[in-house]
């Protein structure tokens, strides 16, 4: 038989004002197994926990009920006190009687009535507590960043500067992310490589930084502490220890100029042989496998020009895929987002006009690196538009596309207009279709107030069709301040399209256990409290992948993952917390259930043993498992169905 | 054990005879049992009268195999009669010791099942409008009948039972475990179940991979049952919720589990446990973004969830009936 103290905490008036705690106390003197019972004003404070200490000691007690607040405030505090006390923190109970009983009930004597019940239930269930240890991981000193935009770069550096290897996997031939392919930055209109440039050649020369890039990560096994990462590196089909970057296989390719600039979103061309951009990092020469004539043929005319011109003698056409494997232990996903496939919006003319451009396309256009070398023009004749329309919120905000919003649309559109003013003067029209203009930030209304004086059309609402004839297009739009149709004829339009979650972003988001909101995008373990942290322990977001966001954002929430990320690399092991699963071998036949429904991919099936095995370093003891079991065999340890069962009994 | 041979009782309460087939069903073996033991009650097959039964002294019968639910006043009787006069009492099979399938009778009442089979169903002719009493008057004397109950009850809330072996019927190998055991007298504890702690996944024979569910199938509407398991293919089978030692012979015949071995150990309601389990992997893969019209038209496609649930186990679940209004 246990011997159990019951303490019961007046919480100032907040308790006992509404209940009588002396009458509880006293009550729970008389229960079965209790040796000691006490009421004080606040168990929380120090002479609380030096009453139960002493008590504990006093009573020879090996079980603690502390009826107090809710278990989110001070059981940490109480298992504490216990364990300082001598006996295993595990044997404490919590009873709520403040936010289940002073603070719901009105009357007195019914509010000390159920906190009696209550206490009554808990010492039950005291009495069939069991003692649990708290097992330890070891943690492995390296993380893994996965994408290389702002975000991953900004991560890696933090944590790169903290003392930690970072490996640094990037998808594309170069870091960099969207951010390179912007000209300017709202509402500074900082130019955008020249801010992202200098953090790139800083994870080039970081000597804790390993970069990985044209590389996807494939397979992610293990917990927190301590990830097995397979990572594939693509056939570049050059050796990056010898090239030198020096561009002369992008010109010498024989089909140079044949190639889409997947940089440039097509609008340009570009060769085989290329590299992104010239600041791009590594500055090294990929082969496009897609179009390579020798990869595609194995033949490019006499003899593939690229090897010709190449004076270090680094292309190499045997190069296969390679497969490498990591350990890490702690890993930040910001693998960023995807524009909405404009031509989902067929009313909006995207497939049916060249002038219907995106304002990624015409972020490329104005940069002075970009397929036109900076000149606005229309894609149809090449010559400058005298007129621009934009449409903002182009599938976003919208019941059947994108409900949420982009975050970046209106700011990226009022920044065009000013760079437009620039490029094409102030004689150019200028309209923006808008629903709202959300400039929320830090000095982005004011933009916007600039920007209102720069001799700019709005038009509150949403064009319902962008209609094409041979000499320009026009646009309908209800503009819903003035109540008026209206019929804009413009030469050049620009759809905003919605931000959305990268198209391998379910595949991917499986790899890793991670889960998603309705939306698509990653999701964060708690909105406004863990905005950076997973349901995966040691798994952390940063950037678009969690949300649409801009820079400013992004690179906040970047430094926090990466905060986030070091605090677990500081450690030299991990404490888990026992009060998680448990699966009875005796019952489990491996069926599978616990395992699709665990989203801390805590649960996999043990391929030996044929049973389902339970992770003590990722589960999180949520329970979804243990109600899903359809056999029974998986129970929560010190929740177990007897002892909830005992509690039960005790109440009813 | 005494060379004295043992003496056994069976007894048929609510339920079809199967389980009194399944006796016969162990083959020879039926010869071993006829060796070792007498049978000194077993109305199905052999002319012994109840007051039989009441000369004996208390304890008299070795075992007694109690197979039915109870609902009516004869059972009861007969069921407190056989406890009085045997020293083990055996629940066996799914109607003793789950309720069965007579137990989905506490959908309904005396009042509602008389309404349906004396009055309501087509091919009754019955204007006088006469049901069951427990009692009539004729000319020749009074005439009694046994009370029809309004609940239908489980062997061990009528009386204590020892062991239970369940199964619709028990299977044959079980009963072999627990008559051998009884010869050789080798009982497990008091209250034991005889039949294995796993569920019939463990004896299953299809291929499992991933329990994710899009939408439900009744096993008609599958055209061709591939080789993997059946929920997987999103016909409902029971079998992980329900305790195995049959040897999934439902499954061999490409049949779900239905349900008839029970709640697996230490398992409150077999049907819930299912349903929980059911509805956290169906629809998993749309979770988020399926709309609440999706997900009603997933859960509509379950036809008969109280009989898919518990077609064995209603009286002895947690809901153990349907609350009737006045």
């Amino acid at each position: 038989m246990k011997r159990i103290g019951v303490f019961v905490c007046h919480c100032g008036v907040n308790i006992a004002s509404k209940v009588d705690v002396k009458e509880v106390a006293e009550y729970a003197s008389k229960l079965d197994g209790v040796v000691f019972a006490k009421d004080y004003k606040y168990m929380c404070s120090d002479p609380g926990g030096k009453l139960i200490k002493d008590s504990i000691k006093e009573y020879d007690l090996d079980g603690v009920v502390v009826a107090s607040c809710s278990p989110r405030m001070h059981e940490h505090t109480f298992k504490n006190v216990a364990e300082d006390g001598g006996i295993n923190p595990f044997n404490v109970e919590i009873t709520n009687i403040r936010e289940q009983c002073s603070w719901a009930h009105e009357d007195r004597d019914e509010a000390t009535r159920k906190a009696k019940i209550l206490v009554r239930a808990s010492v039950a269930k005291s009495s069939l507590l069991e003692s649990l240890e708290k097992s330890k991981t070891p943690v492995t000193h390296e993380a893994l960043v996965i994408g290389a935009g702002i975000a991953g770069i900004q991560s890696a550096l933090d944590i790169a500067d903290d003392g930690f290897k970072v490996y640094l996997v990037e998808k594309e031939p170069t870091i960099g992310g969207r951010m390179a392919q912007l000209d300017k930055t709202f509402p500074t209109l900082d130019c955008s490589s020249c801010i992202l440039t200098p953090k790139m050649m800083e994870v080039k020369n970081h000597p804790n930084i390993e970069l990985m890039t044209y590389s996807e990560v494939t397979k992610v096994e293990g917990s927190v502490g301590n990830y097995k990462v397979k990572v594939k590196k693509k056939a570049r089909y050059v050796d990056l220890d010898i090239c030198n970057g020096c561009f002369d296989c992008t010109t010498a390719c024989r089909i140079s100029g044949h190639v889409p600039d997947t940089f440039n979103l097509e609008l340009g061309k570009r060769s085989a042989a290329y590299i992104p951009f010239p600041q791009a990092i590594p500055l090294k020469a990929t082969i496009d496998p897609d179009h390579c004539l020798m990869l595609r043929f194995g033949k490019c005319g006499d003899g593939p020009l690229c090897v010709k011109a190449c004076e270090p003698d680094a292309i190499d056409f045997t190069q296969t895929d390679e497969e490498v494997e990591l350990n890490v232990g702690t890993i930040i996903v910001a693998t960023g987002y995807d524009l909405l496939n404009p031509e989902k919006l067929f009313e909006y003319g995207y497939t049916r006009s060249k002038n219907v451009i995106t304002t990624l396309e015409l972020e490329r256009l104005i940069s002075t690196s970009g397929p036109t070398e900076g000149d606005v023009v229309l894609l149809s004749s090449g010559e400058k538009p005298r007129s621009v329309t934009f449409i903002l919120c182009a599938g976003s905000r919208d019941e059947t596309k994108c409900t949420w919003c982009c975050r970046i649309g209106c700011m990226s559109v009022l920044k065009h207009v000013y760079l437009l003013r620039e490029k094409l003067g102030v004689d150019v029209e200028i309209n923006i279709c808008y629903t709202d203009i959300r400039s929320f930030g830090k000095g982005y209304e004011e933009f916007y107030r600039t920007i209102r004086g720069k001799g700019v059309n709005f038009f509150r609402g949403r064009p319902s069709e962008v209609r094409v004839h041979p000499e320009n297009v026009t646009i309908d739009i209800f503009d819903t301040t003035t109540n008026k149709l209206f019929e804009i004829g413009t030469e050049m339009v620009v759809l905003v399209p919605a931000l959305v979650p990268r198209a391998d972003s379910e595949e991917f988001s499986r790899i890793l256990g991670l889960s998603r909101s309705g939306d698509g995008f990653l999701l964060e373990a708690h909105p406004k409290l863990r905005p950076m942290d997973t349901f995966v322990n040691g798994i952390f977001i940063a950037g678009c992948a969690q949300g649409p966001k801009d820079i400013a954002d992004t690179v906040a929430q970047a430094s926090g993952a990466a905060s986030r990320a070091a605090a677990i690399l500081t450690k030299d092991e991990l404490e888990n917390d026992p009060l998680i699963a448990w699966v009875d071998p005796e019952i489990c036949v491996g069926c599978g259930v616990c395992v699709e429904v665990c989203a801390y991919s805590a649960r996999t099936l043990n391929e030996v043993t044929g049973i389902a095995d339970v992770d003590e370093a990722l589960c999180a003891g949520c329970g979804a498992c243990i109600s899903a079991c359809p056999s029974n065999a998986c129970t929560h340890k010190n929740y177990t169905k007897q002892q909830l069962i005992r509690m039960i009994d005790e109440v009813v | 054990m005494t060379d004295e041979k043992l003496k056994f009782a069976f007894y048929w309460a609510a339920s079809c005879g199967g389980c009194e087939i399944a006796v016969l069903d162990i083959d020879e073996a039926i010869l071993d049992v006829a060796a070792a033991a007498d049978i000194l009650f077993w109305p199905v097959a052999m002319d012994f009268k109840y007051k039989d039964v009441e000369a004996m002294e208390d304890r008299h019968i070795d075992v007694c195999f109690f197979n039915g639910a109870i609902r009516n006043s004869e059972q009861k009787e007969i069921a407190h009669l056989l406890r009085k006069k045997s020293k083990v009492m055996v629940a066996f099979g799914s109607c003793a010791v789950t309720g069965g399938i007579p137990g989905l009778a506490n959908m309904s009442d005396k009042k509602g099942i008389f309404e349906t089979v004396y009055h309501d169903n087509a091919s009754i002719e019955n204007p006088d409008g006469t049901v069951p009493e427990p009692s009539s008057e004729v000319k020749e004397g009074e005439l009694t009948i046994p009370e029809f109950y309004d609940d239908v009850d489980t062997l061990d809330q009528t009386v204590e039972v020892d062991y239970y072996l369940p199964g619709c019927p028990p299977p044959t190998n079980l009963i072999l475990t627990a008559v051998t055991a009884i010869i050789k007298g080798e009982l497990p504890p008091k209250g034991s179940i005889i039949a294995p702690n796993k569920s019939v996944c463990d004896e299953c024979r299809f291929e499992k991979s991933e329990k994710r569910i899009t939408a439900i199938k009744r096993i008609y509407e599958v055209e061709k049952v591939e080789d993997k398991c059946l929920l997987e293919q999103g016909i409902i089978c029971l079998g992980p919720a329900t305790r195995g030692g049959c040897g999934a012979p439902c499954l061999d015949a490409n049949m779900p589990c239905t349900g008839c071995g029970g709640p697996t150990p230490n398992s409150l309601d077999q049907g819930a446990k299912m349903i929980s389990a059911l509805a956290s992997v169906l629809g998993i893969d749309n979770e988020e973004t399926s709309s609440e019209e999706e997900v009603d038209k997933m859960i509509d496609d379950i036809v008969d969830p109280l009989g898919t649930f518990y077609k064995y186990g209603l009286p002895s679940s947690l809901i153990k009936r349907r609350v009737m209004k006045e």
